[in-house]
């Protein structure tokens, strides 16, 4: 049952990321929604960091540095800016109530278990539980798009989701090509924060509601100039 | 790398281009800049069907994706064509401001190498970047026009867009996995050409895991129903040209990234069958879209749920699978990219003459129009499927191969194809005969582009060429089933 | 170990619990009292509270049932054995293979059940709604603390504290998220089943958000003093449950002698008093939840058991 301390940091590092994915998703105002947000980005800075000593792969030492500082510190600064300059503190309107979000959580993480657990007999421990892991926080990020209607949290359930992707590439041996990806998802995520910042995006956007989409709003009459 | 020249520099154009063109001031320099960018792309691609480069380590070329890069050249090229002149007059009414163009010729070339990038890469994770560049591309091309409307077509299109991208690199960190354990850690575990070769010998409950998150995650770029939302908006609310390469070609690459993962699953004995799932998804995409094709009001929001009809038909073709479906599917996909740019074109003369969007204030245009109207009558006659077009041609292929191989399907795919002809008859009685309405201003754009197509698909309807059946053969069989 | 020796041992075992009851509570109401700014009582204070209650006469309704008149007895020696249960200073004591998760959780239930029950019998509305918020409270917090109880029954293969408290004590078990998280999840449970802020206010009678004092409010004399010294107990049953199983250092396993039993001791006071301080450091800065909010609360030590359980799981390779 007992792996040595490498596996005990890395399961220790993985499951804190899940559990802030939980903390996520029962944050009721904004602020709190940015400091987990915040505090989840330092930890997956900390298990690509970790990932970094354990595989000798020095280039991840470079994810997991603009995972720090790109994630967790310019990110949450910027959105904070966004939600005071549009003054957008008040209380997230939720889908689902927090406890049937947080149940709906839960399944999803049974069900990513279900998924990882049967077809990853031949890659180790460490692989298996962190891309469990990592299936559960990508699940949960998009539970969090779907469920919270507001331009800032959607974007920090994608953040968040994004998060889960760089915990499973640093947690596959000798990934290729983990740097460039993470810069190309930092690159869009900038854009993402400038759209929100230039164009003052502050209402939902039910991108996921499927309720929504069939609706005829896009059909609006606009006449061109 | 000295074999590999060609290639290199079939990427190297639109990228130079696409810097120079960022600081060229002058737009009629500009547009001519892009055309000529185009053409030259266009003449590399062609060339490389000669001579074909051996497979690199970071490119390669074979007989599925040269198919598809000389036609997203050539799409590329007749589509920068008609922006030249398109682009002109939305400067001239004043849509479009000089710095907004320079932006807009830049990315024009900045999304052609994106794509030939997608299309060349013979590493699973560079095609994830540049399919993931061409994303951003085109959302700051939807948004260009700064309406309101824009913006909110591109946020939606962004976010989807995004989340689509996220699970096609969950699924590209599994097809990884999968590959490490044979070929061992580093680059060649993403090369397309080693894990086509070794697909065998991969973890098969890896790799249906992956497919699904692939489809899913490169199904959103293609348009495929249920995560298709953004599709209409951006069609709708971006500038004309850009619609035709959406439409055209980018929701072909993403396809192509979808067919290429389909391979690899084909040549490992103990995968799931990828069809049922690819046949699923297109039947639903093509039955949606034919039902909400009703209900649009917007003609370039039309034509985008008939995109999401034809890539449902394109990826049904696929699900069924075997050498006929495959060439059906092939032929599908390119005919619909030249045709549905056609459309496009042709949308856009429509917009600019009419001053609207709007389909009912838009009718008789072959009467104050007869050369663009009957050009609009012809393409979507196409687009319907009428014969004798291209299009009736390989829907026919579709139907029957379908028949062949599990007949009851033929016979949702035949309801939905009734269901958005009627839609398409429907409103093209309307836009085209009757009565003319609304403004009617000279036609400020050059036609020529719109022919260009229409004369390949005329041609495909009545006579394919021996050599291109040849081709395409070849390449359905790599398809597998 | 001779058996009077052992006898001597358990019973000083019982004596020690329901001495220091009154002074944790105390030592908690004075702590919180400085914290918010007041001198607040003496640590001694509810020593001489149950002793005055004790000889003040009980007055009881006169439509008070049997029942009415035992509950408070049963309730106290419930919680009394309970807490005896809880190993403080040894762990092989005559009574020790009694002293499981699942049985102290059972004693519990029942001694809850005892007073739910007692405080409808007389049919007052306060006692009722005293006895209908407890249920509802009890019935989100008993799924979480099973829950705690089956990590740890997955992790060590038990449920009995002496056997838990070898494992833990035995090899090192290094950094494990699943039980922090059922520490965490304990922890909340304790809280809302001992009545403290933010689900209830001990030190209130507001009657739109008093939970267990309104359950007891027909009660006087001896019968109040036995329920108070009752709910003392289940404090340090807490405290005491979670120093056990989760920090169980210097607890005596073997034979005693006289020095490991007064480090022992000692180790045990420490520590209670260290989580005595931590919970007034908490109900201090929080404020009481809404009724209906407790849901969400314990909904949350739910999930965290729930999370520690998958944790483990995920961690434990077939």
């Amino acid at each position: 049952m007992l792996y040595g301390l490498d596996f005990d940091i890395t399961h220790t590092l993985g499951t804190s990321v899940l559990l802030l994915s939980f903390a996520l998703l029962y944050q009721r105002r904004l602020s709190g929604v940015l400091e987990a947000f915040a505090l989840q980005a330092i930890l997956v800075a900390a298990a690509a960091a970790w990932q970094a000593w354990t595989q000798d792969a020095p280039h991840l030492y470079i994810t997991a540095g603009i995972t720090l500082g790109f994630k967790a510190i310019l990110i949450p600064l910027a959105l904070g800016h966004i939600v005071r300059k549009l003054g957008i503190h008040r209380t997230i309107e939720t889908v689902l109530g927090v406890n049937l979000t947080l149940l709906a959580g839960v399944a999803l993480v049974a069900l990513s278990i279900l998924l990882v657990f049967p077809i990853t007999f031949a890659s180790g421990n460490v692989a298996r539980e962190n891309l469990t892991l990592a299936l559960s926080v990508i699940l949960l990020g998009l539970l969090m798009m779907i469920t919270r209607r507001n331009a800032v949290t959607q974007v920090v359930g994608f953040m968040s989701l994004e998060n889960g992707l760089v915990l499973a590439a640093v947690g596959v041996k000798g990934m290729p090509l983990v740097v460039e990806g993470s810069v190309a998802f930092s690159v869009l995520i900038a854009f993402i924060i400038f759209g929100m910042f230039f164009f003052r995006i502050r209402e939902r956007f039910d991108t996921l509601d499927l309720q929504y989409l069939e609706s005829f709003r896009g059909d609006r009459q606009v006449d061109r100039p | 790398m000295s074999d590999l020249n060609a290639v290199y520099l079939l990427l190297a154009i639109p990228l130079t281009a696409a810097v120079i063109l960022v600081a060229l001031p002058w737009h009629r320099a500009s547009s001519l800049l892009n055309v000529a960018a185009s053409l030259a792309t266009l003449g590399v691609a062609v060339s490389l069907l000669r001579e074909r480069p051996a497979a690199g380590s970071l490119v390669f070329i074979d007989d599925l994706n040269i198919t598809l890069v000389v036609l997203t050249s050539l799409v590329g090229f007749t589509t920068s064509w008609f922006s030249a002149t398109y682009i002109a007059h939305e400067v001239e009414i004043g849509r479009l401001t000089r710095t907004s163009l320079r932006f807009y010729h830049a990315m024009y070339q900045f999304l052609t190498f994106a794509m030939i990038l997608a299309l060349c890469a013979n590493n699973i994770g560079v095609m994830w970047v540049a399919i993931e560049a061409s994303t951003l591309t085109t959302v700051v091309m939807v948004s260009i026009y700064r309406t309101r409307e824009s913006i909110e077509a591109a946020w939606k299109y962004f976010i989807l867009g995004s989340v689509g991208i996220a699970m096609a690199l969950f699924g590209t960190i599994l097809i990884y996995l999968a590959g490490q354990s044979v070929i061992g850690a580093g680059t060649e575990a993403l090369a397309w050409t080693e894990l086509h070769a070794r697909a065998g010998s991969f973890d098969a409950n890896i790799l249906n895991l992956a497919f699904v998150f692939l489809l899913v995650g490169y199904g959103t770029k293609v348009g495929l129903a249920p995560l298709h939302a953004w599709l209409p908006d951006a069609h709708a609310e971006g500038p004309t040209p850009i619609s035709a390469v959406l439409s055209g070609l980018l929701l072909n690459v993403a396809l192509y990234a979808v067919l290429r993962f389909k391979m690899i699953l084909a040549g490992n004995a103990g995968a799931i069958a990828p069809g049922p799932l690819m046949l699923t998804m297109g039947l639903s995409s093509l039955l949606l879209a034919g039902v909400m094709l009703y209900r649009r009001r917007d003609i370039k929001r039309f034509f985008g749920y008939s995109s999401i009809e034809h890539m449902g038909i394109i990826a049904f073709a696929f699900g069924v699978g075997g050498p006929l479906a495959n060439f059906a599917g092939l032929l599908h996909m390119a005919l619909h990219s030249l045709t549905k740019s056609g459309i496009f074109f042709a949308v856009g003369h429509i917009a600019q003459v009419k001053g609207t969007q709007k389909i009912a204030d838009i009718g008789g245009l072959t009467k104050t129009h007869p050369l663009l109207g009957w050009g609009f009558v012809l393409s979507v006659a196409a687009i319907a499927g009428l014969p004798p077009m291209g299009l009736f041609l390989s829907e026919f292929l579709v139907v029957t191969s379908a028949m062949a191989r599990q007949p009851w399907l033929a016979v949702p795919v035949v309801v939905g194809l009734l269901v958005a002809f009627g839609a398409l008859a429907l409103r093209l009685q309307q836009l085209a005969f009757g009565e003319p309405r609304g403004a009617s201003a000279p036609i400020q754009a050059s036609l020529v582009p719109l022919y260009l197509h229409l004369v390949p698909v005329l041609v495909a309807g009545l006579w394919l060429p021996a050599p291109l059946v040849a081709w395409f053969r070849n390449v359905a069989s790599l398809l597998g089933s | 170990m001779s058996a009077v020796l052992a006898v001597l041992l358990q019973l000083v075992q019982f004596a020690l619990v329901l001495l220091v009851a009154p002074l944790v509570t105390g030592l908690a109401r004075k702590a919180r009292s400085r914290l918010l700014g007041r001198r607040g009582p003496l640590v001694v204070q509810p020593y001489r509270d149950l002793a005055k209650l004790l000889r003040k006469e009980a007055v009881m309704a006169e439509n008070a049932s049997w029942l009415y008149r035992i509950a408070p007895y049963l309730v106290f020696a419930l919680l009394w054995l309970a807490t005896a249960l809880v190993p403080t200073f040894m762990t092989r004591q005559p009574l020790s293979p009694a002293a499981d998760l699942i049985a102290l959780v059972g004693l519990l239930a029942s001694a809850r059940f005892v007073l739910a029950l007692a405080g409808m019998d007389v049919g007052t509305s306060f006692g009722g709604l005293g006895s209908s918020r407890e249920m509802m409270i009890a019935s989100l917090a008993e799924p979480a603390m099973l829950l705690v109880i089956f990590t740890m029954a997955m992790f060590v293969h038990t449920t009995s504290i002496p056997s838990i408290v070898d494992f833990v004590l035995g090899r090192p078990v290094g950094l494990r998220v699943s039980f922090a998280l059922a520490v965490i999840s304990l922890t909340m449970v304790g809280i809302a089943e001992t009545g403290r802020i933010p689900i209830d206010n001990p030190a209130t009678h507001l009657e739109l958000t008093m939970v267990h004092e309104a359950m007891i409010l027909e009660y006087s004399g001896r019968h109040l003093a036995l329920i108070e010294a009752a709910s003392m107990l289940k404090l340090v049953f807490y405290l005491s449950l979670i120093a056990v199983v989760f920090a169980p250092w210097g607890i005596v396993r073997a034979d005693p002698d006289l020095a490991g039993l007064g480090i022992a001791l000692g180790a045990w006071v420490a520590k209670i008093i260290a989580g005595t301080l931590v919970l007034s450091v908490f109900e201090a800065s929080i404020a009481k939840m809404r009724v209906f909010r407790v849901a969400e609360f314990l909904g949350g030590a739910f999930l965290l058991g729930l999370l520690g359980t998958i944790f483990l799981y995920v961690s434990q390779a077939p």
